[in-house]
């Protein structure tokens, strides 16, 4: 909520700054952009350390997954009865323990945990996921990495189309509404804004009652009709159709306390005495907004923006369940079912990847508004 | 300071999104209470078991509001116990052998038919079971029975079971084939008064039963029930106070800490500080929701851990830089000069002079923010990560997804908690944005 307004930065600079660092620009940039993605490089292998302590933490994983072993051996032997019936009760015993070593070592649980969280630490940064106990991708591959690789698209289309026309519909919304302080669709809006209270999945509950259920205009979960259309603009079309209900639902989690934060965050901003000056000027009001209002705004409309991103990516674990959503939330909630830990582990990678490039993305956008980034202050949104 | 704080307070009354929003809350903070005190904490857990005690309530009925919206009566629940006719009851002993009658009147005057029917037989004997035999007779004189059966102590006989039956109402349903009218061709409940007669012997001397008729309603409590007979009512109470707890008790014991933290990092800037940026940012890509279920699938699921862990999550939230931000403008204000240059001591200038600025935009933030931790509660629960014993909305959520009810039909099975967790939003959503408007105008000049 209020959190997502951003104080401008009123940090005094750091004296630190060498004067003689005359370089070309570019040197600067990239030295900046290199310190930042180093730093949230080393960000991401702690979270990930830490992660990986939790899933693992006393050893309760291990239990259930001997435990897993041992029902899947019992199993096996069961079909295996006949062959085995002449054998002794000894020698039963003995290949059943054998098969059950083997297992634990195929799994790599006869190494202590010290080293095993390296080896996760090391693969899960070089994203080599290894392969999932219990799922497969559509494919049939027990690699993770391409479990996850399937089910990227659908959350990146999903939060993609989300983003997009969030950030556009609410940036011309909120100017929109600025210049009409006061008016009855401003007061309307003020007035919803607090329906942003609920997250969208709740929306989509209803959305799908009302529309699907009741109405029965639009399908109510999944990605594309079953079966899929052959036709790639049908499938388009298909999954266009799919789309409606979570963008919708999502849009409605936030869209009116976006568009208020943002309206009053331009109002601040065009009472400035600069904005005045303009305005004596005699220059447009398009001019004013553009140059005096948009331009110093941007940067920290953009962090809300992002830190509401990262909210979002959360959010949509719990959306894909409501909808069906073939993406990332539902494979970690069906890995978590499965007590699948390299699946549930590489999940998490992923969304901290996701959100470190999101930071960054962010420190890209910042570097290319925020004047101070390019003068070399070093200063920008996330420090 | 404090003057002020109240003079400012009282303004907040010109609002009437805050007076509509402190009523939900107040509503909601009675129903809490009225639920804790009606329903102790392990009735609430016992009943949310569910099995046996739900017996005699139907299963997915509507709540009984719906019935005030349709032009139609709709069936409810009736009970019919042979303890509240003990004139209805006849017993007769000859050579040891008991011969008993129970005529239980039923008034039927629904517009629809039962959901189900269900003999429950209570008897006491020794070793020779009790024989009984059920005939049902409608208003217009028609009579549909059973045959001979033996019932044990406890033993439950449902109408749709008895084949025989079945077959006396040209393979229907018993329920409606005894309940429906003969003149009409689809099937129309006839009202009027029924009598559900249960006779038979009992071998000894001691021997007695007793038997309750039950005809299960279309609508039923003010909840209505869910797939496995249990009154949803229970678990719309539980789930205010187990939801405001929970939003109130995270936002307080995360804000706060937050709070301090960023001024202590801004005080002392330099390693400290960094330090604090350098966790935070760390905290920031630790997906939140991921880890809550983490820690619910392998190790508890109790709602005192989550609140724990999102506690924990949220000492060094995002909100750490907001705060920063307004703490470096605060440092630099004359009156904290002041303080230092008489020696003030470091802790006294984080906790009374450079706190105290900021509260003002800390009480709406705490506000609109209880509602983010409610609904995390629900999301753990839609997950099926809820707590393992305790009704809440997230866990009715979870159930109806589960079950279907938005492809069946059962909407207010997914309508009521939905609605109640929006409104538990709006009103703190509503009151904190009021709060915020007139504790930090920042656009009152306009």
């Amino acid at each position: 909520m209020d959190q997502q307004f951003n104080v401008p930065d009123v940090e005094p600079q750091e004296p630190d700054i060498e004067e003689e660092d005359s370089g070309s620009d570019i040197k600067r940039i990239a030295k900046y952009f290199g310190f930042r993605l180093l730093a949230l490089f080393i960000t991401v292998v702690v979270a990930i350390y830490l992660l990986i302590l939790v899933a693992n933490m006393g050893g309760a994983v291990d239990d259930i997954r001997m435990g897993q072993i041992r029902e899947n051996v019992g199993m096996q032997m069961m079909a295996m009865s006949d062959q085995m019936a002449d054998w002794p009760a000894e020698r039963r015993r003995e290949y059943e323990e054998s098969l059950v070593e083997q297992e634990r070592r195929r799994l790599g649980l006869d190494q202590p945990f010290i080293l095993r969280r390296v080896y996760y630490l090391r693969d899960a940064i070089t994203l080599d996921l290894g392969r999932a106990e219990q799922m497969t991708s559509d494919a049939g591959s027990r690699r993770v990495q391409l479990i996850i690789l399937e089910r990227l698209p659908p959350t990146l289309i999903l939060m993609m189309s989300y983003f997009l026309i969030m950030f556009f519909v609410a940036l011309f919304g909120a100017l929109f509404l600025s210049r009409r302080y006061g008016s009855k669709i401003d007061k309307l809006v003020v007035i919803l804004a607090p329906s942003s209270a609920a997250p969208g999945w709740v929306y989509g509950i209803f959305l799908i009652l009302i529309f699907s259920a009741v109405l029965g205009w639009l399908p109510f979960g999944g990605m594309v009709d079953a079966p899929p259309p052959r036709e790639t603009h049908l499938y388009a079309l298909s999954v266009l159709r799919h789309l409606i209900l979570p963008v919708t639902a999502l849009i409605m989690g936030g869209f009116f306390l976006t568009i208020y934060n943002w309206r009053t965050f331009f109002l601040i901003y065009s009472s400035e005495d600069y904005v005045e000056m303009a305005k004596a000027k005699g220059l447009s009001n398009r001019a004013i907004e553009r140059r005096y209002i948009l331009r110093p705004t941007l940067p920290p409309i953009i962090t809300s923006f992002a830190l509401s991103m990262i909210v979002m990516w959360m959010g949509s674990i719990i959306l894909e369940q409501v909808f069906n959503w073939p993406g990332l939330g539902r494979m970690l909630y069906e890995a978590i079912g499965l007590f699948d830990v390299p699946v549930i582990v590489g999940g998490q990678v992923i969304y901290a990847y996701l959100l470190a490039a999101t930071v960054f993305i962010l420190d890209i956008l910042y570097a290319l508004l925020d004047p101070r980034v390019k003068m070399g202050f070093g200063s920008g949104g996330n420090k | 300071m404090l003057d002020r704080l109240k003079k400012r307070l009282k303004q907040v009354k010109q609002y009437p999104s805050v007076i509509f929003g402190i009523t939900l809350i107040t509503i909601l903070i009675i129903t809490a209470i009225v639920a804790v005190i009606v329903i102790p904490y392990e009735e609430a857990v016992l009943l949310w078991r569910g099995g046996a005690v739900w017996a005699e309530s139907p299963r997915n009925a509507r709540p009984t509001y719906v019935d005030w919206f349709t032009s139609e009566d709709l069936p409810r629940t009736e009970i019919i116990d042979g303890r509240d006719h003990p004139d209805k009851k006849t017993m007769e002993s000859m050579n040891g052998v008991k011969e008993f009658e129970f005529v239980l009147p039923l008034d039927y005057q629904y517009d629809g038919f039962p959901r189900e029917f269900n003999l429950f037989f209570e008897a006491e004997y020794e070793e020779t079971r009790p024989h009984v035999s059920v005939k049902i007779r409608t208003p217009d004189g028609r009579e549909f029975a059973t045959d001979d059966f033996s019932v044990q102590r406890d033993s439950i006989r449902r109408l749709g079971q008895l084949t025989e039956l079945r077959r006396q109402v040209d393979g229907r349903a018993p329920r409606i084939g005894i309940f429906m009218d003969p003149d009409y061709e689809d099937p129309v409940p006839l009202k009027g008064e029924y009598e559900i007669v249960v006779s038979g012997y009992l071998f000894e001397e001691d021997a007695d039963i007793n038997v309750r008729a039950v005809s299960y309603g279309q609508v039923h409590g003010f909840g209505g029930t869910d797939h496995r007979r249990r009154d949803l009512g229970v678990a719309l109470l539980w789930g205010t106070p187990v939801a405001l707890m929970f939003g109130v008790l995270a936002a307080v014991g995360a804000n706060i800490s937050t709070f301090i933290i960023s001024a202590v990092g801004v005080w002392y800037r330099g390693l400290v500080d960094a330090a604090i940026q350098r966790i935070s940012e760390v905290n920031m890509i630790i997906p939140n929701l991921p880890l809550l279920i983490l820690v619910g699938m392998f190790y508890s699921r109790s709602l005192w851990v989550m609140l724990g862990v999102i506690i924990v999550k949220g000492v060094f939230s995002p909100a750490i830089k907001t705060y920063r931000a307004m703490f470096l403008q605060v440092r630099e204000s004359p009156f904290i000069e002041a303080a230092e240059s008489y020696g003030t001591s470091d802790k006294r200038i984080i906790f009374f002079y450079m706190l105290p600025k900021i509260i003002p935009t800390l009480i709406p933030q705490f506000v609109t923010v209880i509602p983010t931790y409610v609904f995390l509660e629900a999301s753990l629960a839609v997950l099926g990560l809820g707590d393992p014993v305790l009704p809440t909305w997230g866990k009715l959520l979870n159930d109806a997804l589960g079950e279907g009810a938005l492809y069946m039909g059962h909407f207010y099975w997914v309508l009521q908690p939905a609605f109640l967790l929006i409104l538990t939003g709006l009103g703190f959503a509503m009151t904190g944005f009021a709060l915020d408007r007139v504790l930090n105008p920042r656009l009152r000049r306009q």
